[in-house]
Parts: structure tokens; sequence; C-alpha cells
């Protein structure tokens, strides 16, 4: 365990063992996520309430489900700069945000496409689509954080402490916006029964989520990647790497 | 041989100690030291409250006088507008201390930064958030807020201000070594103020419906119960982190 975690301490280690594992999640990412499409998009039966409509869902939820994921991953990899100092888990979350971010805004842009033909407006203050919108907000507020500092280990540790305070905000932020809303507005339209979906529908859902996921790991491993050559680049190993490419 | 052992503990104790009275003075000295210095720069104190009645003044003439439509929507107002004004306050929070070096001296105190930077907070919602409470019902008055509902809004905007004073500190603590933090403080902090709002100004509309208000008033009061035992470990660690960079 302690052997691992101090390997994980090296970059140079994390360089060659990303460089093994990134090409398995890009394929992984690029047959759910093409298989999940066109199940979706042409095979999936249509709602009978919603028509084709729904099938924004098969971007809107897993793009929704990534936007949360990342930001606990913030968090984590946040905590673990802040206690045991590794670098890799700073790098990590200087590549995830702005990808959580474009995830959050994906899932906020298809949620107002699939408004107009639901319920016949771009946006509504729906409970979720308001916490999605504060949950942008954060995510702006820690890539704006990060780089406001000058020196980039207190960027690092500013941006770290403000993605666990906003970890720890979120669960509240989320029940404290569901109140609001059901103290506010009558539900106008509820999404049909998401957990009685059938079976042809909800498997191309899973399927996209699951490729959402690889397309994560792949691109956080790449840019990881991109960021280690970027912050050791007057290291050795990677001046070596660079002549053996000339 | 147990009155041996007793009177060596004690001993160990006593020798183990800090010198006059440790956590206690040193909290004391620091809500002493900034109240005083609030009080000597009286606009500091006094342009929030100000900023309150101006804000307040600007609806009715931009939406609409008619008292019916204010009434409406004047929990919300006041609530919004309160918190904008607390949030403007923060930014000189550590500033000053920042500015004259008297914030390292904080950080090289042998006592827990934490508490310190509680003490602190605690005199800028004394300073702030507790007159803003105050003068929100004569603002009230003014947008036609139905009457039963004031003591509830002085109460609510108390609470639920020692909460924004302390999650506001965060932010102000982590901007507070840059030199232009004015507008990031308030994209850091705005979307943490949002549960804090919703129970407030739901609570003023719930006395004005008669509905439930001890329920959103001891929401306000879980909210801050956590955000005294969180935000304080927070703001320590980034003033450290201000410090340093």
């Amino acid at each position: 365990m302690w052997a691992f975690i101090n390997k994980l301490r090296s970059p140079k280690w994390f360089y060659g063992i990303s460089a093994r594992l990134q090409p398995w999640f890009w394929a992984a990412a690029l047959i759910l996520i093409v298989t999940g499409t066109i199940w979706g998009l042409a095979f999936a039966p249509a709602d009978y309430q919603q028509g084709n409509s729904f099938r924004i869902i098969y971007v809107h939820v897993p793009a929704a489900f990534l936007a949360q994921s990342i930001f606990v991953s913030l968090a984590v990899t946040g905590l673990v700069f802040m206690v045991w100092k590794i670098k890799i888990a700073d790098m990590a979350a200087t590549v995830m945000a702005p990808l959580g971010a474009a995830m959050t805004f994906v899932a906020l842009f298809s949620g107002a496409v699939w408004g107009v033909p639901t319920w016949g407006t771009w946006w509504m203050w729906d409970a979720r689509l308001t916490s999605m919108l504060i949950l942008l907000f954060l995510y702006l507020g820690v890539i704006a954080l990060r780089g406001a500092f000058a020196s980039r280990d207190s960027a690092s540790r500013a941006a770290s402490v403000l993605a666990m305070v906003g970890v720890i905000n979120i669960p509240i932020i989320k029940y404290s916006v569901d109140w609001w809303y059901t103290l506010h507005q009558p539900a106008t339209f509820t999404v049909t029964g998401r957990a009685a979906m059938p079976m042809e529908m909800w498997l191309p859902l899973l399927i996209m989520v699951l490729g959402f996921y690889s397309f994560f790991i792949a691109l956080t491993l790449m840019r990881t990647r991109s960021e280690i050559l970027r912050r050791e680049s007057n290291k050795r190993w990677v001046r070596e790497l660079a002549e053996e490419a000339n | 041989m147990s009155a041996t052992d007793g009177a060596l503990t004690k001993e160990i104790r006593v020798a183990g100690e800090e010198p006059r009275g440790g956590l206690a003075v040193a909290v004391w000295a620091t809500l002493k030291r900034d109240l005083m210095l609030l009080l000597r720069r009286r606009s500091e104190v006094l342009n929030p409250l100000v900023f309150f009645a101006i804000v307040i003044t600007l609806f009715p003439i931009g939406i609409s006088p008619d008292p019916a439509l204010l009434a409406a929507i004047a929990p919300g107002l006041l609530w919004v507008a309160a918190l904008l004004a607390a949030l403007l306050s923060l930014d000189s929070l550590f500033r000053a201390d920042y500015d004259d070096g008297s914030l390292e001296q904080l950080l090289l105190t042998p006592q827990p930064l934490a508490l310190l930077a509680l003490a602190k907070v605690a005199v800028h919602w004394l300073l702030t958030g507790l007159p803003l409470a105050l003068m929100a019902p004569v603002l009230g008055l003014m947008l036609a807020l139905p009457a039963g509902s004031y003591v509830v809004l002085a109460v609510s905007l108390a609470l639920g201000s020692a909460s924004l004073s302390l999650i506001g500190a965060i932010g102000a603590a982590l901007t507070v070594g840059l030199s232009r933090g004015g507008v990031l403080l308030s994209l850091l902090v705005l979307p943490l103020y949002i549960p804090v709002l919703i129970f407030g100004a739901g609570a003023v509309q719930a006395a004005i419906f008669g509905d439930g208000v001890l329920a959103h008033l001891a929401i306000l009061g879980a909210l801050l119960a956590l955000a005294l035992i969180f935000a304080p470990l927070a703001i320590a660690a980034s003033l450290r982190i201000s410090i340093n960079g």
C-alpha cells in the first residue's frame, strides 16, 4: 500500500503507467459511445408521451452524472494533494476542472433544449436545473481562483480548499433548492418515471453513462500527461524524452 | 503513593501550561482589538448599511411603487439586498491586517488560528450582520411588508448573516493576498450563500402566510451550527495559503 502511494508521488512513474492505460480507455469510450448513440437514437422505442424528444436523455443524463462526479473528484484530489502533497493529484485536478465545467454546461444546455418540446420554454426554474446552474458557478469559482494566484503552489492549495468547501455544500445546496422548489412552484411537469423506464430504453442509457466515464478517464489521463510534461519540463527525464523524440 | 502521583501530575501540568491564560486571553484580545479598530473606522461600519438602504430604494423606482406588488416581493428583496451588503463588507475583513502584517503575527501565535479567526468573524457579524438585521424592519416598512413578519425578518437576518459572515470569511481569506480579489470573492462566495438565502427569505414568507416559521429558523440555526464547526478550519487553512502566496 505505502509502496503504491510512494510510486504515485513520482510523475515519471505515472507518465509511464498512464501511457499503457490510456488506449484502453479511449477504445472503451469510442465503442461504448458509438454503440450507445446508435442504439439510443435509432433502436430504442420512442417515449409514449414525449415521442422522440426524450432521446436527449442519452446526452443529458451522462453529462449530468459526470458534472457531479468530477466535482467530487476535484475535492478528493484536493484532499490527497493537501494531506500527502502528491503533485499528480493536483495536476489531475487542474485538468479536470474545465472538463467538469464543460459537462455541467452540456447538461444545462441539453436540459434547456429538452425543455422546448416538453415544457414549451427554454428555461424553467426547475430544482434540478437550478442546482446544476449553481454547480456551474462553483466550477467557475474554482477555475477562476486557480488562475488568480501568481504562485502555482498557492493556487493549487487554494483551489483544493475551495473544492472541499464546495463539495460539503453541494448536498446542502441540492436539498435546499429542492425545498425551495416545492415551496414556490407547483410541479408543472415530471419526467415520466425514471425508475420505471423499460429495459430497451435503459440499457443504451447505461452504455452511454459508462462511455462518458471512460471518455472522462481517458481525457484526464491524456491531459494530466501533458500537464506533467509542462510542469516537469526542467527535469532530466523529460528532457531526455524530448531528445529521444527528436 | 497516590498523593505523590497527584503532586507530580499537577506539577507537570503547571509546567506545561502557557504563561498567563493562553487561549482565552488571546481570543479576548483579538475581539477587543478588532472591535476598537472597526469602531474607529466608522465609515466601514456605516457603508454597508447605507448600501442596503440605497439598493432597497432602487427597487420601487425600477419596478413599481405599487404597495401590493412590493409587498409580494419584499421578503426576497430585503434578503438579497442585505446579503449583498454583507458581501461588500467582506473584502475588508482581513485586508488591513494583511497589509500591515498583523495577520502574520496572528499566524505566529501559539494559539489555534481557527479560534482567533472565529473571533474576527464574530466582530464582523456584530458590526455588519446585526446592524443590517436591526435596520431591515425599517426598510421593510417602506416596502409595505405585511404586518406580523417584522420580528421574523430581523431574527432570520441576524441568524442567517452569522452564517454568511462565516462562509464569506473563507472566500475573504482565500482572496486577501490577491490585488484585485473583489469580484472573484463574490464569484466564490455567492453560490455558497444560496441555502441561507432560501431559508432566510423562506422564513419571512412563512411568517406572511402563517406557515411554520420555526422550521425555517431551525434550519437556519442548523446551517449556522455547521458553519461554526467547519468554517473556522477552512478560514485558518486559507489564511495560511494567502500568507505564503
